[in-house]
């Protein structure tokens, strides 16, 4: 009972049987979640699972159908100006105003918070410092990269000191470097005790930030738990061995018996824990005894989260 | 704050953006909403302006045609304001900042409130900079104080009223070259369809009825008969109650759409 109450009390969103459709469309088909405060949720799925359908209605953006919902406290549909008032939202597509500075749409937003014109101009000056815009301020993001427009996206979300940010793919289409540095900002925003439901469709970005992790597939949580949770329900990393023929196969199977073969595909999938130590010994066991054609390193993406949770392939249920 | 206060606070601040836009834009804006008008003044009046005006006859009233045509290049001038007012809400619509603001605690009309606001004004800057070329040109109007405070107020609630429609037009149409192209028959046709250019008895029979009584000929009459010093009888009531027709007809076709968006 007491774990109930205290559970009800510290989460900074709690939703049950939310539901969505558009048409004959179900996009949301009773979805449940419980965020706790301070931590960062991430909504793992493919395209047109549900992901920013949930993201839209917990950020008051459209009403669902059926289902409740509490965002820090206060009532979804009975107290939508109070939720707005706390959370802040950086969606999937740009919201940044293309024709002003980067300065000017922090501006902006700072007047649309109603902040006193000092506090305004010092929130702005801080955030242009921290996400490095500060040169960039004076000129129009028509002249910004991919990742400095993400950031001044998110920025602008924080000029409210929001205490729960959504953040809809927040690295998609960005190159590595650019989604290393958004990472970095997400972990430190975190420290500063806000509360993250992200989406994304990668799990190695669920893994790396995520306390918990929802996957969601076709408007339903299919799978729910932290990352060591849902990993462990994933059949581990491999190592592949193709080779020329059924000859070499058969041979490389001989000496590696652990492997899984593949007759079609002229494969062998070896079992592979972190580390090159592994790779080695497989490496070192085959020899120069068999000739193999080529090797790949395999690592548990989306897919295999989803073969092992729906027992089909992500790419054949986002259709 | 009261709610009041707020609501001015946010549509002021939508206002400063626009008037930002539009700075950043000028060079565009200069062109489509000035440069466009004076150079239709240019072909209507020295290419086309001797066969018109002769055809006029009685209704000139022995004033030269540029006396005749002015009035109706206001109208073109007020009406070419539409695109650009359906594509900046079109675009705010389409991209992500409305969700924005709607996730934030701003005022609701706001946003609509201040592009339309900007909206009026720049259609009111640009009629004043067509008439000065107009002046320059060889128009001269008769038109006493009075008339002149009547002719300011009618092209301010045209403008007002377009400004609504474009509004509502640039929120139902689903991308920006859609926002743009639905404005066309405000700003093209329907001027070429009125007393703009030549009067509607001038114009074939299933024409000139729609000519005649369509908002766009009271409008130019008025605004003709006014500096010209003609007699205009009720001809502005039934102008600014055609305005007051759109405008709300705008207005509220703008809310539904915005809340449905």
């Amino acid at each position: 009972m007491n774990a109930v109450i205290k559970q009800q009390t510290d989460a900074a969103v709690s939703a049950t049987a939310l539901r969505k459709s558009y048409g004959k469309k179900v996009v949301l088909d009773g979805v449940d979640l419980t965020i706790g405060k301070g931590q960062v949720f991430a909504l793992l799925g493919p395209n047109g699972a549900g992901k920013t359908t949930i993201v839209r209605i917990l950020s008051t953006l459209i009403p669902a159908e059926a289902g409740t919902a509490t965002v820090m406290g206060y009532d979804l549909r009975a107290e939508a100006g109070a939720v707005r008032g706390v959370i802040g939202v950086t969606g999937q597509f740009s919201s940044v105003d293309d024709l002003l500075t980067g300065e000017e749409n922090l501006l902006l937003v700072g007047r649309l918070l109603h902040l006193p014109a000092s506090e305004r101009q010092a929130r702005a000056s801080e955030l242009l410092e921290r996400f490095e815009l500060f040169e960039a301020a004076r000129h129009t993001p028509a002249t910004y990269s991919g990742g400095m427009k993400r950031r001044l996206d998110l920025a602008m979300t924080l000029m409210g000191q929001p205490r729960l940010i959504f953040l809809d793919e927040p690295t998609t289409g960005l190159d590595p470097r650019s989604r290393q540095t958004m990472w970095q900002i997400i972990r430190e925003l975190v420290h500063e005790g806000v509360t993250i439901l992200l989406t994304t469709q990668y799990l190695e970005e669920a893994d790396h930030l995520a306390d918990r992790i929802a996957v969601l597939d076709h408007g339903r949580i299919v799978a729910e738990g932290t990352p060591e949770e849902l990993k462990r329900r994933i059949p581990g990393a491999h190592i592949r061995l193709r080779f020329a023929d059924s000859a070499s196969l058969a041979e490389a199977a001989r000496l590696i018996p652990e492997g899984t073969r593949d007759d079609e595909q002229l494969e062998l999938r070896v079992p592979n824990e972190r580390g090159i130590r592994p790779l080695r010994d497989v490496v070192a066991r085959i020899g120069d005894h068999v000739a193999v054609e080529d090797l790949s390193i395999h690592t548990p993406d989306l897919d295999d989260v989803f073969f092992a949770v729906t027992g089909s392939a992500s790419k054949d249920k986002s259709q | 704050m009261s709610a009041l206060t707020f609501a001015a606070q946010d549509s002021a601040t939508m206002l400063w953006r626009e008037i930002k836009h539009s700075i950043r834009l000028l060079r565009l804006l200069i062109v489509s909403a000035i440069l466009v008008p004076v150079v239709m003044l240019l072909l209507f009046d020295y290419i086309l302006g001797g066969t018109l005006g002769h055809g006029l006859g009685d209704v000139a009233r022995g004033a030269p045609y540029i006396d005749y045509l002015v009035p109706g290049i206001l109208v073109m001038t007020i009406a070419g304001g539409c695109g650009p007012t359906a594509i900046n809400v079109s675009m705010d619509i389409t991209g992500g900042f409305v969700d924005r603001i709607r996730a934030m605690a701003v005022v609701r009309g706001a946003l609509l409130a201040g592009h339309v606001g900007v909206s009026v004004l720049r259609m009111l800057v640009a009629s004043a900079a067509v008439t000065a070329v107009a002046l320059l040109l060889g128009f001269r109007p008769k038109a006493s104080v009075g008339d002149w405070f009547a002719v300011v107020g009618i092209v301010a609630a045209f403008s007002f009223a377009l400004a609504w429609l474009s509004a509502a037009i640039g929120l139902v149409t689903k991308s920006v070259a859609g926002a743009n192209g639905s404005t066309l028959p405000l700003s093209f046709l329907l001027p070429f369809l009125s007393s703009t250019f030549v009067p509607a008895d001038s114009m074939p029979v299933g024409v000139r009825w729609f000519a005649a009584n369509q908002p766009f000929t009271p409008v130019v009459d008025s605004l003709r008969g006014l500096l010209t010093g003609a007699p205009v009888g009720s001809t502005p009531y039934l102008a600014l109650a055609w305005c007051a027709a759109i405008a709300l007809v705008g207005y509220l076709w703008a809310q539904a759409a915005f809340r449905r968006a």
